[in-house]
């Protein structure tokens, strides 16, 4: 196997809170292969967002890395000066953070934006080059060359996201993350713009991390797929696997509530609601609404553990003591 | 028979006239919608962002009115009631928008929109027959009342305001409930509850319900027939069945190979080249879809094709069908399935 190409080893991202610390990320451990497509899945509110901030180390307070490494080909992005992470962000690693496609400046055309960025993170690329290079990306992202001179409101918003992704490739970097990056869109540009970024993906040889809610989404593109829970990560696998035949009861009830097209039955949401992340449940964080909770749940946190082959599960199911 | 809700050839066109002659944006274009009522039915509608689903809900509320032609509840036009008559619409036709933040006013507690209408429309002869109205529509939607009453908005989360909407509706029994994308800002597992707490509103108080909805997997599992819209017009409609399961419409095609289906094994498979979108999409003559279909002929640049019949109880507005039998606009209504 292929080393990885990044590492997140019991990372811990906290918010400072008047009562206490908020656990938004809570020891999750995972990584990306080269020229993998990992998702990252959960609610609203179970951390997603501020785990793939924590991965460009753009958490800000009252946030902060309580703890763990996000290492890049086995160097630890954490412990980088803020200057030194401003050469890796872009360059290596590139974020399209959620909403995206709303941060583009209204007042600026979209070719001054990407440049800004490649300037900002790069001076390999000569000034004479730059214009050359807007327009190859933009072909890449399969924009028309007009683009290059219009304003983010002369564009639809799968064009926006498009150029989005423009600017996330424009250093070739090894790692892209994309936080939702569809949600606001409509199923048709959706499909469409996945479909760009699969292409890119491939084209740059780049591993992608999807974060995000849709789980029909996480089905469609990626090769492995994490599910996060109350800042957790309860259950990794590949992502065929974890849809057939899901181990963490959380995964169960999760895929069960979604919507098919085969045929109509009743819908059956989870019972109960996500915990309150300043004051999270003891033990498993899922067993205040977990069918299978069993006493030892309440008692002890489970950890996240290989039970076969590629695939971990963090449940007192799968441990040999039962009680 | 009159249909209880019925929207006949519907125009709507925004920002015409005025001192400077501005741009008009033709949100709707002859959109005909009927909701028996003899017995309760979900209709969905089905349309991308900009379609112009919202302005139908607005003309359908009477909030909006219509540029040309009408909207009329039991045979009335909702722009010529009386107060009486408005009043009566008011209690029968209860509405649920999309965004569960943006309806509470966050200084009362979320009782306020619960004794609202029970005050206004006079439900209830005593303080504890209204509590225990209340309370009772809450439990229906799952929400434990002791948990609920006496919060303020921000100390819930948006599934638990948005299902007090769903209890607030089901308050006044109305005949029908228009939901605007009333799961779009909420979790899976919530929205499945939500989903099921309107269906089985609309099977115990005999409600019929419009679902508004981008979400074309939700709306095939919640309604009986579906309209599908495509910037301002119809473009398909009918049993929900055969327009999600077999659609004929390039635009439906579209719509439905593009679900995101949550099985590793059915991806997205790309079997006819349509146009990506673009900045030169929007069309001034014709078919609207003309210029992202891959079977546009000549004749769909020129005229905007009328509904053909492919099933019996489907229609879709495309030339393709040129050789089923043509349905005039203001009968769609009855391709609708009928159930009597």
């Amino acid at each position: 196997m292929k080393a990885e190409v990044l590492q997140v080893q019991n990372l811990r991202v906290y918010y400072q809170t008047a009562v206490g610390a908020l656990k938004a990320v809570d020891d999750v451990t995972f990584s990306l292969k080269p020229r993998e497509r990992f998702g990252l899945a959960g609610e609203s509110g179970s951390g997603k967002s501020t785990l793939a901030l924590a991965l460009m180390c753009l958490i800000k307070p009252p946030g902060y890395i309580e703890g763990g490494q996000v290492l890049l080909d086995g160097v630890d992005l954490i412990k980088f000066s803020e200057d030194e992470m401003r050469k890796v962000r872009l360059a290596q690693i590139a974020l399209v953070p959620q909403g995206a496609m709303n941060t583009l400046n209204p007042v600026v055309r979209i070719k001054g934006q990407i440049i800004d960025g490649i300037v900002d993170h790069s001076n390999k690329i000569p000034r004479s080059a730059l214009e050359e290079r807007v327009h190859e990306l933009l072909k890449r992202v399969e924009l028309e060359p007009e683009v290059v001179n219009m304003f983010p409101h002369e564009l639809s918003g799968g064009m926006k996201q498009r150029v989005c992704l423009a600017i996330a490739i424009s250093l070739s970097p090894r790692v892209i993350i994309a936080d939702e990056l569809t949600s606001a869109l409509d199923v048709v540009v959706q499909r469409q713009v996945m479909l760009t970024l699969g292409q890119l993906q491939e084209n740059l040889g780049a591993s992608v991390l999807l974060v995000g809610h849709d789980m029909g989404l996480m089905a469609q593109f990626v090769d492995r797929i994490g599910m996060l829970y109350a800042g957790k990560l309860v259950e990794v696998g590949p992502v065929r696997e974890v849809f057939k035949e899901s181990l963490h009861p959380y995964t169960q009830l999760l895929i069960a509530c979604l919507p098919s097209l085969e045929g109509k039955r009743r819908f059956k949401g989870i019972p109960g609601l996500p915990p309150l992340l300043l004051n999270p449940p003891s033990g498993c964080v899922f067993h205040t609404r977990c069918p299978q909770a069993m006493s030892r749940c309440s008692l002890e946190v489970p950890s996240l553990k290989e039970v076969r082959p590629e695939r971990r599960v963090a449940c007192h199911l799968y441990t040999e003591d039962k009680r | 028979m009159t249909a209880l809700l019925e929207a006949r050839n519907v125009t709507k066109v925004f920002g015409s006239g005025g001192l400077f002659k501005r741009k008009e944006t033709v949100a709707l274009e002859n959109v005909t919608l009927l909701i028996r009522g003899s017995q309760p039915s979900i209709t969905g509608v089905v349309g991308e962002s900009g379609s112009g689903k919202t302005t139908l809900v607005r003309l359908l509320l009477g909030l909006l009115s219509p540029t040309e032609g009408e909207v009329l509840y039991k045979g009335r036009d909702l722009q010529k009631m009386s107060r009486d008559e408005r009043l009566e619409f008011q209690r029968e036709v209860q509405v649920i928008f999309q965004d569960p933040f943006e309806v509470y006013n966050p200084f009362y507690k979320v009782d306020h929109v619960l004794t609202t209408p029970v005050t206004k429309f006079h439900l209830a002869r005593s303080k504890s027959e209204a509590q225990e109205l209340i309370e009772h529509a809450l439990e229906m939607i799952g929400l434990r009342p002791e948990e609920t009453l006496g919060r303020y908005p921000h100390q819930m989360s948006g599934g638990q305001r948005q299902r007090v909407m769903v209890a607030r509706a089901s308050l006044l029994r109305p005949r029908i409930i228009l939901a605007d994308e009333p799961v779009s800002m909420v979790d899976a597992s919530l929205r499945a509850t939500i989903l099921e707490s309107l269906r089985k509103l609309s099977q115990e108080f005999g409600t019929s319900l419009l679902y508004i909805t981008h979400d074309v997997t939700t709306a095939y599992q919640v309604s009986d027939s579906i309209i599908v819209i495509y910037q301002g017009s119809v473009v398909e409609t009918g049993d929900a069945e055969l327009v999600i399961k077999n659609p004929q419409h390039p635009y439906t095609r579209l719509l439905v190979a593009s679900i995101p289906l949550s099985d590793p094994d059915r991806k997205w498979v790309q079997d006819e080249t349509f146009v990506v979108d673009q900045t030169s999409i929007k069309v001034e003559h014709g078919c609207k879809f003309v210029n992202r279909c891959p079977f546009a002929m000549s004749v769909c640049h020129k005229n905007l094709p009328p509904f053909f019949q492919t099933d019996r109880h489907r229609v879709a507005r495309c030339y393709l069908y040129k050789d089923g039998p043509k349905i005039p606009s203001f009968e769609i209504g009855n391709v609708f399935v009928k159930k009597e």
